[in-house]
């Protein structure tokens, strides 16, 4: 017998349950090796495919209630994870736990179960809402998909646009067209929010916005979270609205994890050459600390082509040798704090001196 | 006769269309339009003559009359002269739209929904699955459309179904093509990730989300292939493939009237005149209602 | 570029072979059997098994696929079963005719579309450009059959300027580029002109429009360039397309002109085809639509590759 629970809207979710069930220690949710290669170009004769490896072994755990910030330049891989934890790619191999529950495995849960509990926010606000739905349907089109009464689920999609502050009497009948941008994403959050997840992966959802506007979002996100005791899973190129609204950050680079921790510890004391490359680039409210100086030379290298070696290395003002032959792992320079960097030492201590001393050792 | 792929059929993209009276505004705009206006006109009026037939025509179609072989038009009693059996030229022509009209238009209405079919779960689909069927799809370009149209009527043997059949298979290709770029254009939009991410089964999201988006760019690549479509039906006709005589059938009126250009020119070009209306019509008020969706 | 061009070139083998099996299935599509063509139905069983076995009618399908295949390739389509002669000379025979006529026609139609085109687009909007485009929707909804009924009167029976059927004095194969012959081909030229001049005014004039309102035209005039080196721009940046879809309808010609050498009794494909119909000649209507079909294929390719070579940016899947 399923236990009838009260959510927040005020609405007995018989159709929509969802449990807590591990406790707090337990990840909410736990990705173990997850790789994904693109073949851009079929093997012919005598060459050999050639792959972007989009994400090529990635691990890390979201707690319950937390905010997970994941950064990186553009083509790192971001959302390319955050569309293969829904499932819109497929993996090529690692494994999905939920809760506790290996996603898609026997005795686990279903992929569609999951998808119901961990829901999306994409970042092109326009391109994410049908042009001929009304945005009530368009909410409504979830919990309907899910085996709510089409009433109900109206209704539903009405209290949800006011919790994300559209009045609905003037907006449940219109159509994306008819809205502004950042109007145009609270609907998308509102439509995330139909289906009761326990998670939210937010790619890149409010980048496109204005300022102001995101401003807004992003205190309007902070609040949902808190009343419906949501999980962030919060992808941004930008490292100072990803500094504001996450408690631990992730940070990305050409499909691996560079770099994992709490988010001040990281910001204060960066362990990879990386991070601290693009917190240097971060523009600061303080002109006398604006640099001029790109800290980061080159574009990423290929990603068909990986460098050997650590794949930061072709880049790296500290690189030594042993950079360039193996690919350090994931590991603790801190508490709850850990890197892919030989040089993680050095890195965070700042001892800014390594060119040098790297240039004269070789 | 060449079947045409237009690339530029417009597909609503999510930013620009305005939905609510999305309809309205193409018809308010295909409105202002003279040419189209006055095409659509004329094929009601045409539409309106096969339909009320049985009271327009003066007489019956099938009445023969050996005493009024091939008489002029202005002849008394029969306006546009007879044919060469002495059957009333005008009630023919009036009769004729209602068969002309219908193996001409059938088959598109048969291709637009079989087509559509194939090419939208192709583009949804993808993958491997959407590669084999559009090089099927491509076999049949290998063909022009005519000559496809008279290998199957001709293989098939004479008769109106056989040749409904052919022109069928001849418009699915171009249907299919038109509807697989749509939907693969459409399927790439986030809204369609957004369905699948709230765990949407494909048919779902197919019926919801896709078909309002493909289906009006389909409709009106469909629309211009109506012209094309009358004219090889008729052409079918008149090879003798499709309706068989004594059917009023511009097509066969055509044929069965081509030994008497010596005798009696201009009536026997009477039932051509009729196809040509049709087909130009068709054609201008499927180019307003393509610059009338055309929004930019 | 060049694996381009291979694996277009390649892609011709599947087309081709899914082609020969459409019209190998066309017989076996067809209702009744073949035989009844050949041999009258009160014909003895050894008569009748004797000819199937000729014929090969007798065998497995797929293996009459085969056969049929293999010598299709060594220019062996059969024989008639109307007349006993062997399919190929019919269709090459025929197919010459067809080719003189689609060649002039799109040669007609090719000179007149450009330039229709490119006058409407130059004075896009004007009087001259409504007309032309009225003349371009014409051209592609007319049933061009039946405009060859009304040439037909118009300078056959009642100016009595030109023949209304046949190809010239003789036999087909005695054709000579003389004024006694060529009065033949006039009037189905003209006909079957008129669907490419539409299509290509209509192209050349889209076209001509587009390149006139770049930015770049202005900047030549502006720089001061003459009027005669704008349009000679326009010409370098129309022509390629104009070809190619030029190219194409030339196909469609192959095809189209049933109807037309049907009206006029031209001895092409056309009339060989709706002869084969009516006689229930399977073999010629198998062997025309195959050599028609593949001509089409080898036609798509040429203009393919011509396209890809003229235009770089065109990279057609």
């Amino acid at each position: 017998m399923m236990k009838l629970e009260q959510n927040s809207l005020g609405m007995a979710s018989t159709v929509l349950p969802s449990r807590d069930r591990g406790g707090l220690a337990q990840p909410l949710l736990s990705v173990r090796g997850l790789h994904k290669h693109f073949i851009i170009q079929k093997s012919g004769f005598g060459q050999q495919a050639k792959r972007v490896h989009a994400v090529d072994g990635v691990d890390f755990d979201v707690m319950k209630g937390e905010t997970l910030g994941i950064v990186g330049e553009s083509g790192c891989g971001k959302s390319t994870t955050a569309r293969l934890l829904m499932r819109l790619l497929t993996p090529d191999s690692g494994e999905l736990v939920f809760d506790g529950d290996t996603v898609g495995a026997r005795g686990g849960i279903s992929l569609r179960e999951m998808r119901r509990q961990v829901q999306m926010v994409f970042q092109n606000s326009y391109a994410s809402l049908n042009p001929r739905m009304s945005i009530e349907d368009s909410i409504a089109f979830g919990p309907e998909v899910h085996g709510l009464k089409r009433t109900e689920a109206r209704k539903r999609a009405r209290k949800l646009l006011d919790q994300v502050g559209l009045a609905p009497n003037l907006y449940a009948n219109r159509y994306p067209h008819e809205l502004s941008g950042g109007q145009r994403q609270r609907v998308n959050i509102a439509r995330a929010l139909a289906l009761e997840p326990r998670l939210m992966i937010l790619d890149e959802a409010v980048s496109a916005l204005d300022k102001s506007v995101e401003a807004q979002v992003l205190n309007l996100l902070v609040d949902l979270k808190q009343e419906y005791g949501l999980t962030y899973l919060f992808i941004s190129h930008d490292l100072n609205v990803v500094r504001y609204i996450s408690d631990r950050v992730m940070v990305m680079y050409l499909g691996k994890v560079a770099e994992m921790g709490d988010t001040e510890a990281l910001y204060e004391a960066p362990a990879h050459p990386y991070t601290k490359a693009l917190i240097s680039a971060m523009p600061s409210m303080d002109p006398n600390q604006r640099t001029s100086k790109a800290p980061l030379a080159g574009d990423p290298p290929n990603p068909i082509d990986l460098p050997q070696g650590c794949r930061f290395s072709p880049r790296c003002p500290v690189a030594i040798d042993a950079c360039h032959i193996e690919e350090p792992p994931l590991a603790p320079c801190g508490e709850k704090h850990s890197t892919a960097c030989l040089r993680a030492e050095a890195v965070m201590h700042d001892r800014a001196q390594v060119i040098a001393t790297n240039q004269e050792l070789s | 006769m060449s079947i045409t792929l237009d690339s530029q059929v417009p597909v609503a993209a999510p930013v620009s269309a305005p939905v609510k009276g999305y309809w309205q505004a193409v018809f308010s705009r295909l409105r202002r339009d003279p040419v189209a206006l006055i095409a659509g006109l004329i094929l009601l009026i045409i539409l309106a003559m096969a339909i009320f037939a049985p009271w327009l025509a003066p007489q019956s179609p099938y009445s023969t009359s050996m005493l009024n072989r091939l008489k002029p038009i202005g002849t008394e009693g029969f306006p546009l002269g007879t044919d060469e059996l002495g059957r009333d030229m005008l009630s023919r022509l009036i009769y004729g739209a209602r068969l002309s009209l219908l193996i001409g238009v059938m088959p598109v209405v048969n291709a637009f929904v079989i087509g559509s079919a194939i090419g939208i779960v192709a583009g949804f689909v993808g993958g491997r699955t959407n590669t084999v069927i559009m090089r099927i799809i491509d076999v049949f370009y290998a063909f022009p459309a005519v000559l496809l149209a008279i290998a199957l009527a001709g293989a098939l043997g004479a008769g109106l179904v056989n040749s409904l059949f052919s022109l069928t298979v001849v418009f699915i290709p171009p249907i299919a093509r038109v509807a697989e770029s749509v939907t693969t254009q459409v399927r790439n939009y986030d809204y369609i990730e957004a369905a699948r991410a709230s765990g949407a089964r494909s048919l779902t999201i197919i019926r919801r989300h896709v078909l309002g988006n493909v289906l009006g760019p389909i409709f009106v690549y469909s629309t211009s292939l109506i012209s094309v479509s009358m004219i090889l039906a008729s052409g079918l006709s008149f090879l003798g493939l499709g309706a068989r005589p004594p059917m009023p059938e511009w097509g066969l009126m055509l044929n069965t009237m081509r030994d008497a250009i010596y005798v009696n020119p201009w009536v026997s070009v009477l039932p051509g005149v009729m196809i040509f209306s049709v087909s130009i019509c068709c054609n201008m008020l499927s180019d307003g209602l393509r610059s009338a969706m055309d929004v930019k | 570029m060049g694996t381009y061009f291979f694996k277009r070139i390649l892609y011709v083998i599947p087309i081709t072979l899914a082609v020969s099996f459409f019209c190998f299935m066309l017989v076996h599509l067809s209702p009744g059997d073949p035989m009844d063509a050949v041999v009258s139905a009160d014909a003895p069983r050894e008569v009748v098994a004797m000819v199937q076995a000729a014929y090969g009618f007798d065998r497995p399908l797929p293996e009459q696929y085969g056969r049929w295949v293999v010598r299709a390739v060594q220019g062996d389509l059969g024989l008639s079963t109307a007349n006993g002669r062997a399919v190929t000379t019919e269709v090459f025979g025929a197919l010459v005719n067809t080719l003189r006529l689609a060649l002039v026609a799109s040669l007609i139609g090719f000179t007149l579309g450009c330039l229709f085109g490119t006058l409407a687009g130059y004075w896009q909007g004007s009087l001259l450009d409504r007309f032309v485009t009225g003349i371009a929707v014409g051209g592609v909804s007319i049933p061009h059959y039946w405009l060859g009924m009304m040439l037909v009167i118009v300078f056959s029976v009642e100016l009595s300027w030109l023949p209304s059927s046949g190809a010239g004095p003789g036999s087909s194969s005695d054709w000579v580029w003389e004024w006694r012959y060529i009065r033949h081909l006039i009037l189905p030229a003209i006909t079957l002109s008129v669907i490419p001049m539409g299509v290509v005014t209509r192209t050349v004039r889209a076209m001509v429009a587009e390149i006139l309102n770049h930015d770049f035209v202005e900047a030549l005039r502006a720089k001061g360039l003459a009027e005669v080196r704008v349009f000679l721009h326009v010409v370098k940046n129309v022509a390629p397309t104009a070809l190619a879809v030029m190219g194409l309808q030339l196909g469609y010609l192959l095809g189209g002109s049933i109807l037309v050498e049907t009206v006029f009794s031209w001895p092409g494909t056309g009339l060989l085809l709706n002869n084969a119909i009516f006689q229930r000649d399977l073999p010629i209507l198998q062997g025309t639509i195959l050599v028609l079909a593949i001509f089409f294929v080898l036609l798509n390719l040429m203009v393919d590759l011509a396209q890809a070579r003229l235009d770089p940016r065109i990279q057609r899947n």
